[in-house]
Parts: C-alpha cells; sequence; structure tokens
C-alpha cells in the first residue's frame, strides 16, 4: 500500500513535466500547424543551461527565473529565422528541419558538455522528506515540481483566457486565414507562441535536472511521450493535453511497480487504443 | 475634386482559361453606398476578393485612399482600413459575440504591441462595446457565437467588420437567407452605417438595392454590363433581360 502511495505520486511527477511538454507542442501545433521534433532538444538545452546556472550558484533558484527568459528568447530567434519559411510548406519539410535540428543540439551540448551527463542538485531549501500521512515521506522538491507544474498551467490558462493575445491565438488556432483577413499581425503571434512553447519546455527542462541529471538524449525520450500525450488528450485540447500527462505518468508509473516489463509500452497500447476508438483524443473538440 | 477611396482600374482575372472577372473598372466616391449585382457566377465574389487582396488579378490595378494596394496581402490591406464582411455565417464560433468583436477591435490598433498599458486594453474594450451597441448585439454579448440566430450571426459578422473601423466596408450579401424582417432590419442598419463608412456591397434581392445604393454596377459573365444610378439600372433594358431571366 505504501509502495502504491509512493508510486502514484511519482507518477503525477513525471506526468506534470509531461504536461508541460505536451501544452507547448500542442499550442505550436494549433496555432502554426508546425509539428516541433526539437521540442525535446530544446527541453534538454534548457536543462543543461539549468546545471550550468545551478552549479555557478549553487541552486536552480536562478535558473527557474533566467532559463524562461533564455529560452523564450531562443525560440523567437529561431521562429523568425528556420522555422518561419516552413510555413505553408509540406509538413515533412517541418518535420526534417526541425530533426536536423534535435542533433545539432544534441551533439553540441555533447561537444561542450560531454556525453555523460551532469548531475543538478535539488536546492537545499527543499532538501527534506514530507510526510503525507499515508504511503513513505516524499522528497519535497517532488512537491515543489508538482506546485511550479501548476502555476505554469494555470498561468497559461490564464494568458490564453484573459489577455487580448490570448484571445487571438484561441482565435487563430480556429481560423488563422480569418484572423489575418481582419488585420491582425499573426507573424507576431506565431513568433509569441512558439517561443512561449519552449520556454515552457525550458521550465520542465529546469524542473527536470534535480530529479534525473541532465543528459543528452533527455530530450528524445520525453518527447515521443510527449506526441502520445497530445494525441490522446486530444490536438489542441488544454485541459486534454493536461489530463492525458497526468494519466500516462501515473499508468507508466504504476505498471512499473506490477509488471515493470510493460511500462514501457503502456503509452502507446493506449495511444493506439484512443486512436481506433476515439480518434479526436479524450478531450479534444470534434 | 479629390480621388475615390477606392479606383479600380481594368480588372481582370482568369481561372483556367474562362475569365471571371474580365476588364471591370470601379470608382467609389468617398461616403457612397455603391451596389454589385448580377447573376450567379457572374464574378461578383471574385471581384470582391481582387479588391482585397485575396485573389490576385492577372490585370489591372486597384487603387485605396490614394495608394496602390495591387497584389498587396489581404493582411495588409485590412490594416490600410478596407474591411470585409463574409458570407460565411459564423466567423468564430466558440468564441462569444464580445470577443468576435473583440479581435477586430484589437486588430484595428494600428501600433499594436504585446504588452500595452491598460487603459489602451479598456479603449478597445469600449471600442468594443459601442459597436456591438450600434449593430444592436449588445443584449447578446456573452452568448458563444454559434448560438446565434442566423440573422444575429449575420449581424455579428457585419460588427466584426465594423470593429476594425474601415474607410470603406464590403458587404457580401449582407441580407443572404434572412427573413423579410430580417432583412428590413439589416437594410436599414446598412444605410445607417454609410452615415460614417463608404460602403460596397454585393446584392441579391433586387428591391434591397434600388432602395439604398447611390449607384449601382450590374456584373454579367465577369463584365460590366451597365452602371448607373437605381431609376437608370431599373428601366435599362439589357439589365431586365439579364437579372429577369437569370444568366442565359
Amino acid at each position: 500500500m505504501d509502495q502504491l502511495v509512493s508510486q502514484l505520486l511519482l507518477g503525477l511527477v513525471s506526468g506534470a513535466l509531461l504536461v508541460l511538454l505536451a501544452l507547448g507542442l500542442n499550442l505550436i501545433f494549433g496555432l502554426l500547424e508546425f509539428i516541433n521534433f526539437s521540442h525535446g532538444a530544446l527541453y534538454m538545452v534548457g536543462a543543461y543551461v539549468a546545471s550550468y546556472l545551478a552549479a555557478a550558484t549553487g541552486s536552480i533558484w536562478l535558473a527557474l527565473l533566467v532559463v524562461p527568459i533564455v529560452m523564450l528568447l531562443v525560440g523567437a530567434g529561431l521562429e523568425r529565422t528556420i522555422i518561419r519559411p516552413m510555413y505553408g510548406r509540406d509538413q515533412v519539410d517541418a518535420l526534417l528541419l526541425t530533426f536536423g535540428l534535435t542533433y545539432v543540439l544534441i551533439e553540441g551540448i555533447r561537444m561542450i558538455a560531454g556525453s555523460g551527463g551532469r548531475r543538478v542538485r535539488a536546492p537545499e531549501l527543499l532538501d527534506f522528506q514530507v510526510p503525507l500521512g499515508i504511503g513513505r515521506p516524499i522528497p519535497a522538491y517532488l512537491l515543489f515540481v508538482v506546485l511550479v507544474v501548476a502555476l505554469v498551467v494555470g498561468g497559461l490558462w490564464l494568458f490564453l483566457q484573459r489577455t487580448d493575445v490570448g484571445l487571438v491565438v484561441r482565435a487563430g488556432i480556429r481560423d488563422h486565414v480569418m484572423i489575418r483577413a481582419l488585420g491582425v499581425r499573426f507573424d507576431r503571434y506565431r513568433t509569441l507562441v512558439f517561443a512561449i512553447g519552449v520556454a515552457v519546455a525550458g521550465i520542465a527542462g529546469v524542473l527536470t535536472g534535480p530529479i534525473t541529471g541532465v543528459y543528452p538524449e533527455m530530450g528524445a525520450d520525453i518527447l515521443i511521450l510527449a506526441f502520445v500525450v497530445v494525441v490522446v488528450g486530444g490536438m489542441g485540447s488544454f485541459w486534454g493535453a493536461v489530463a492525458a500527462g497526468l494519466l500516462i505518468g501515473v499508468l507508466v508509473s504504476l505498471t512499473t511497480l506490477y509488471a515493470s516489463v510493460y511500462a514501457g509500452i503502456v503509452p502507446f497500447v493506449l495511444m493506439i487504443l484512443v486512436m481506433t476508438f476515439r480518434p479526436r483524443g479524450l478531450l479534444g473538440a470534434t | 475634386m479629390s480621388e475615390p477611396i477606392l479606383l479600380a482600374e481594368g480588372l481582370d482575372r482568369s481561372f483556367g482559361g474562362i475569365h471571371a472577372v474580365n476588364d471591370v473598372s470601379l470608382e467609389i466616391p468617398e461616403g457612397s453606398l455603391h451596389a454589385i449585382i448580377g447573376p450567379n457566377g457572374s464574378g461578383k465574389t471574385t471581384l470582391f476578393n481582387l479588391i482585397t487582396g485575396h485573389t490576385r488579378p492577372s490585370a489591372g490595378r486597384v487603387r485605396f485612399a490614394g495608394q496602390d494596394i495591387t497584389g498587396m496581402p489581404y493582411s495588409k490591406v485590412a490594416r490600410k482600413g478596407l474591411a470585409k464582411s463574409y458570407q460565411i455565417t459564423t466567423v468564430f464560433p466558440l468564441l462569444t459575440v464580445f470577443e468576435n468583436v473583440r479581435i477586430a477591435a484589437q486588430a484595428a490598433e494600428h501600433s499594436y504591441v504585446f504588452w500595452r498599458p491598460a487603459d489602451r486594453i479598456k479603449s478597445v474594450v469600449r471600442h468594443t462595446e459601442q459597436v456591438l451597441e450600434r449593430i444592436g448585439l449588445a443584449h447578446e454579448r456573452d452568448t458563444i457565437a454559434s448560438n446565434l440566430s442566423h440573422g444575429d450571426q449575420r449581424r455579428l459578422d457585419l460588427a466584426i467588420a465594423l470593429a476594425t473601423s474601415p474607410r470603406l466596408l464590403l458587404l457580401d450579401e449582407p441580407t443572404a437567407g434572412m427573413s423579410p424582417t430580417e432583412t428590413a432590419a439589416t437594410v436599414k442598419l446598412v444605410e445607417e452605417l454609410n452615415a460614417d463608412v463608404t460602403i460596397l456591397m454585393i446584392e441579391h434581392k433586387m428591391d434591397v438595392i434600388l432602395s439604398i445604393a447611390d449607384r449601382i454596377t450590374v456584373l454579367h459573365q465577369g463584365e460590366k454590363l451597365f452602371e448607373g444610378a437605381p431609376a437608370e439600372v431599373k428601366s435599362h433594358p439589357r439589365v431586365q433581360e439579364v437579372y429577369l431571366t437569370g444568366s442565359l
């Protein structure tokens, strides 16, 4: 029983990190109609930047502040230079481009930081166990991760629902031709949304460091799962991505506990089931 | 004499060898209400698209407010103050009436920046409310657009176009599919709007046009058949023949 509760919580934490990646992918796909295959590599870059900042300052606090800003700029820069020419072209072009970018980033990090990966310490302030009354105590850092993810998700939701920029983004996801016909400077919104997606991936990278360490291929594994989350939750569905991310995190975690050999295939079996019986995803629009 | 707000010269567009629009010129003076009529397939909508930049003309030029806008992307044309209402019923079906109009009001803020002070946002909200009031949709402001009645959806469409604060408003069959009562209300609204903005409209219903237009252009098979005041159009034998017997 104790183990079950612990495993459930671990699943929620890994699911929460998945949610951050899936939301960025989903927003970018929704507004830009662009499949960003390099999303995982950008998450990895954010994690590495955080690992160096943490080594220099002794904790990840500064990284939590700086990395989103750095990644916002990186995202905006990428969109304005190499992503933009892909609009209106075949999706295969976008895939090839971002696939290439992924390997440039991975090899680039290998050249700078080596292939071995780096350890990142959780902040001292959070270096204690929280007793939950049920199950084993849980490291405070993991609760902190869930809290940060909840704040980012809530912030994104408010941004989309309450701001005038968010209004245009929501409308643009439905019909960007119409948005442009009204004279909206749609190119700026594309840059912004791409940058926000990358920044959110960067935050996920910062948070992951103290849990698993950082390594060049860390983005590849989570990216595939993030795509699964988007499909299972429903393309373009905000809460679908949140629900599916948590669900897949928990499912994988529990399968690891009871039948660990199957843990790797559970998300994909779920995706196949969803695509067969509910192609629009759990919460996707028709 | 000042230059007309819209000047189209020798507009031409062919699709696969067929002339959808063939050498059509238009001159719309500021403040006027100009109508384009013609049977189905006579090139009215294509002509609109050539003016707004949705379709590139094969030949000819378009000048708007003293500036050549031929071949300019439609997004930029819209920012110059040329708005078009669409024949499609609802623009953003899942957003509320208020949000639909607000997007257009935001787009009209020409020096738009992302992080602007709150009072500028307030001005957008105020402008949106004024437009809704004017169009008569204020009581539906929080209704999801797809739940509006057909007539109200068409009016929302008009409100969106109006919210961009255009200098020229292009209306594509604003009364299509409306009941006689709704049609009468819309005609009245269009007339009222014309007090502030120049209007160029496509219309199918002859009686609607004859009662409100200053000038009418009759298109037939992509060509300009006749242009004149409503009374002249009404009595012109070729127009009657084409219009009353359909596209034959």
